[in-house]
């Protein structure tokens, strides 16, 4: 057959490809089938007890109960029969009496419990394995209503919206400095977005390993980023070829500042989602320090979205402000949904996203650094992404949530 | 034999248990479990099932689940006063010979509400059966093995070796579908015990092999409502480390939910025996009441009038007692974790 034989359009006396695909389908489904009712039979059944396995995914406390929301993480079907807490067996109300493989069920505890006291909760199932559950340190759960809502707002405008705004106050003197100087801002704000990739996939991975694992841990901040990186690479291509015939190449500013802004609002996300899950555990001073810290952190970030307006038109104040609060209100629904979710796996999906997303937006920018030779990683350009990790670095010590 | 008896136990709950009693199950009833009711003991308790527990009224179990005392194939209130004296014939002596055949089987047993152990058992039951003699007569046990591992049953008294019932002495290890017999002399008089020997010891006896063994002295006791307790726990997990419930005859918490019904004034002995395996201590308080001690039951001079004692695993101890005044009195291990892990109940005075 030659090199150069005309596409084929279907050639006369051979099915249609659809029907080719369905056939296929067809055939791989039949003997799947067979295999599913047939095959079990000639295995041996399993030897050894029921593996039982519940993952905590969220523990409330409210006066006199403890609350457990279980999922069955293991092959097997799982009864929680009896519960003790600290060596004392109690009475406890539940909504299911068989929890399925991933099936999740609610265990309400009647115990006294007593404000920054340790709990060990044992769960006795019906064959006598003891899951443990444990408290590190009893503190009632913030009641999820209007003043915890305004609470969340507010923790957001103050470490999101407020300080990338700021840091976008730093936009005059961009536009003052030469292009030598630009580059060194852009490799200082790749720098800075390097470093929240490794910060962000870090958490995510802490997350991870803290879930239960029913629905995969670690690799849903792979799953999260791969997905959020070929949507945004996908949606950038896409723009691109539309506005191909106005603009000569290359992204116009205000759309590489608002990836920019995307790609820090999920990271915001992140951080709000840790802010939110520490509040809820009673784990975070909210004080001056707090603020403080994370105005510092973020301001950065600020200046990181403002970059691409160095050179040409200056932005419209609107504009700034719209992307001050793309990248700084995700930290609000971070805080609302770490407080009141609480849930690790989809925790290490979300952080996984803001990964992605800031890979995609380092992708973007990272041409920018080039010199008149076209050298990416020149000196300037080196220590600038140098001292944007330091920079973010050193900002990250003032934060502990 | 023991299947037979184990049925007919069975088939007299579930008929006790039926809303619509015929009137040969009622006569079944009363014939068979006339003893207890002397006492008033089997009766079921008075008032909500859970009149006790929860939050800070106590530990408890979840609320509205009940052990399944039928199917389990015996009930922790009927342990109480259940006296096993065996069978008995005159040698040429004329001294009397009495006789028992035990067996042992695997039962699966609901050891909390919703809970089940793969127990070894002597006659099905945990604490096996209390066997009862008197001083100076002549004992002979058949022990047969209808478990899946080798057991045997070794007592504590004064007897030959080879009538020990140990590994390497005697008929050593009964294996599974085999047979024994052992015999030896009641004495001394007292509270003694029995459990399985066989390796790894603390297993066997984790599992629930073991049982009350009482020797009474020639000129018996002074009339008394006898009841028999036996401490131990369940180590669901079999990791050798501590218990996960503790109870005494078997079920955690029974006697909460079944006090023991007592009257008052009445002299109440108490046969208590400690067969808990992996803690090493074990104890007993009783509530608005103290009571006479006699270490091992072996003087009928009591050492020390208390309201708490404790007992290492195989020690022993009679507790005579009188309630002066009516109503519901705690009993539990003095040792909090067991008790709220279990190990709790309550006396009922009644007039």
């Amino acid at each position: 057959m030659s090199a150069a034989a005309p596409a084929p359009a279907a050639p006369r006396g051979r099915a249609p490809v659809w029907l080719l695909a369905v056939a296929i389908v067809a055939v791989i489904g039949g003997v799947l089938a067979v295999l599913a009712l047939a095959g079990g039979d000639t295995l041996p059944e399993r030897r050894g007890p029921p593996v039982e396995e519940l993952a905590v995914e969220r523990t409330v406390l409210k006066p006199g109960t403890i609350e457990l929301t279980l999922r069955n993480t293991g092959p097997d079907a799982v009864a929680v029969a009896q519960v003790s807490v600290n060596d004392a067996f109690v009475d406890f109300e539940r909504s299911t009496s068989e929890i399925g493989r991933l099936g999740s069920a609610k265990l309400t505890i009647d115990y006294p419990w007593q404000e920054g006291s340790p709990y060990a909760i044992n769960l006795l199932t019906s064959t006598g394995a003891v899951i443990p559950a444990a408290v590190a340190a009893a503190v009632e759960t913030p009641a999820d209503d209007g003043s915890f809502f305004a609470l969340m707002a507010l923790l957001g405008l103050y470490v999101g919206v407020i300080p990338v705004t700021l840091g976008m106050l730093f936009l005059p003197l961009l536009r003052r400095s030469g292009p030598a100087w630009t580059q060194v801002l852009i490799a200082f704000t790749v720098g800075l977005l390097a470093f929240l990739v490794v910060d962000g996939a870090l958490e995510a991975f802490e997350a991870g390993g803290a879930s239960g694992g029913a629905f995969g841990g670690p690799e849903l901040l792979f799953l999260g980023a791969g997905l959020s990186f070929l949507v945004l690479s996908g949606l950038d291509a896409w723009t691109k070829r539309r506005r191909a015939g106005a603009a000569a190449g290359g992204a116009s500013p205000a759309r590489l500042a608002l990836l920019i802004a995307v790609g820090i609002g999920l990271h915001n996300f992140g951080e709000g989602l840790a802010i939110g899950s520490a509040y809820a555990l009673g784990a975070l001073a909210l004080g001056a320090f707090l603020v403080v810290g994370f105005a510092l952190h973020n301001t950065t970030e600020g200046l990181a979205i403002v970059t691409p307006f160095a050179g040409g038109r200056s932005p419209s104040p609107l504009l700034l402000v719209g992307l001050g609060v793309v990248a700084g209100a995700p930290a609000i629904l971070g805080a609302v949904i770490g407080a009141t979710v609480g849930n690790a796996e989809l925790s290490s999906f979300l952080l996984g996203i803001g990964v992605g997303a800031i890979v995609q937006v380092v992708v973007q920018l990272a041409p920018a650094m080039r010199d008149a030779d076209g050298r990416l990683l020149h000196p300037r350009a080196a220590a600038g992404v140098a001292a944007g990790a330091l920079a973010l670095y050193g900002t990250s010590l003032l934060v502990a949530a | 034999m023991i299947h037979f008896r184990l049925m007919h136990k069975t088939t007299r709950r579930s008929l006790l248990s039926t809303a619509g009693l015929s009137a040969a199950g009622l006569v079944a009833a009363k014939s068979v479990g006339a003893a207890a009711h002397q006492h008033g003991a089997s009766a079921p308790a008075q008032g909500p099932a859970h009149a006790h527990g929860g939050g800070a009224n106590g530990p408890s179990f979840r609320a509205g689940g009940a052990v399944d005392n039928a199917l389990n194939g015996f009930d922790p209130t009927e342990l109480l006063r259940d006296f096993d004296w065996g069978r008995t014939t005159r040698l040429p002596s004329g001294r009397v010979l009495r006789e028992w055949t035990i067996h042992a089987l695997d039962k699966e047993i609901e050891v909390a509400p919703g809970v089940s152990f793969p127990a070894w058992t002597f006659n099905g039951r945990v604490p096996g059966p209390t066997l009862r003699c008197r001083e100076g007569e002549r004992l002979r046990i058949e022990f047969v093995n209808g478990s899946a591992h080798p057991h045997t049953m070794h007592f504590h008294g004064i007897h030959p070796s080879d009538m020990d019932g140990v590994p390497g002495q005697g008929a050593g290890l009964v294996e599974p579908g085999m047979r024994t017999v052992y015999e030896f002399d009641a004495e001394p008089f007292g509270l003694h015990l029995y459990h399985c020997h066989a390796a790894p010891l603390a297993e066997h006896i984790a599992r629930g092999m073991f049982g009350t063994f009482i020797v009474d002295p020639r000129a018996g006791r002074p009339e008394a409502d006898e009841l028999v307790m036996v401490q131990a726990g369940w180590n669901t997990t079999f990791d050798a480390e501590g218990n996960q419930l503790y109870h005494v005859n078997g079920i955690p918490f029974c006697y909460m939910h079944e006090p023991v019904r007592v009257r008052r004034g009445e002299l109440v002995r108490i046969y208590l025996s400690n067969l808990l395996e992996y803690d090493p201590v074990n104890s007993f308080h009783l509530h608005g009441n103290f009571f006479q001690h006699f270490p091992t039951g072996t003087s009928l001079t009591p050492i020390e009038f208390t309201d708490t004692i404790a007992q290492v695993q195989g020690q022993r101890g009679i507790l005579e007692m009188r309630f002066p005044h009516l109503g519901q009195f705690m009993f539990h291990a003095h040792k909090s974790e067991f008790a709220e892990l279990g190990w709790m109940g309550l006396f009922e005075v009644v007039a």
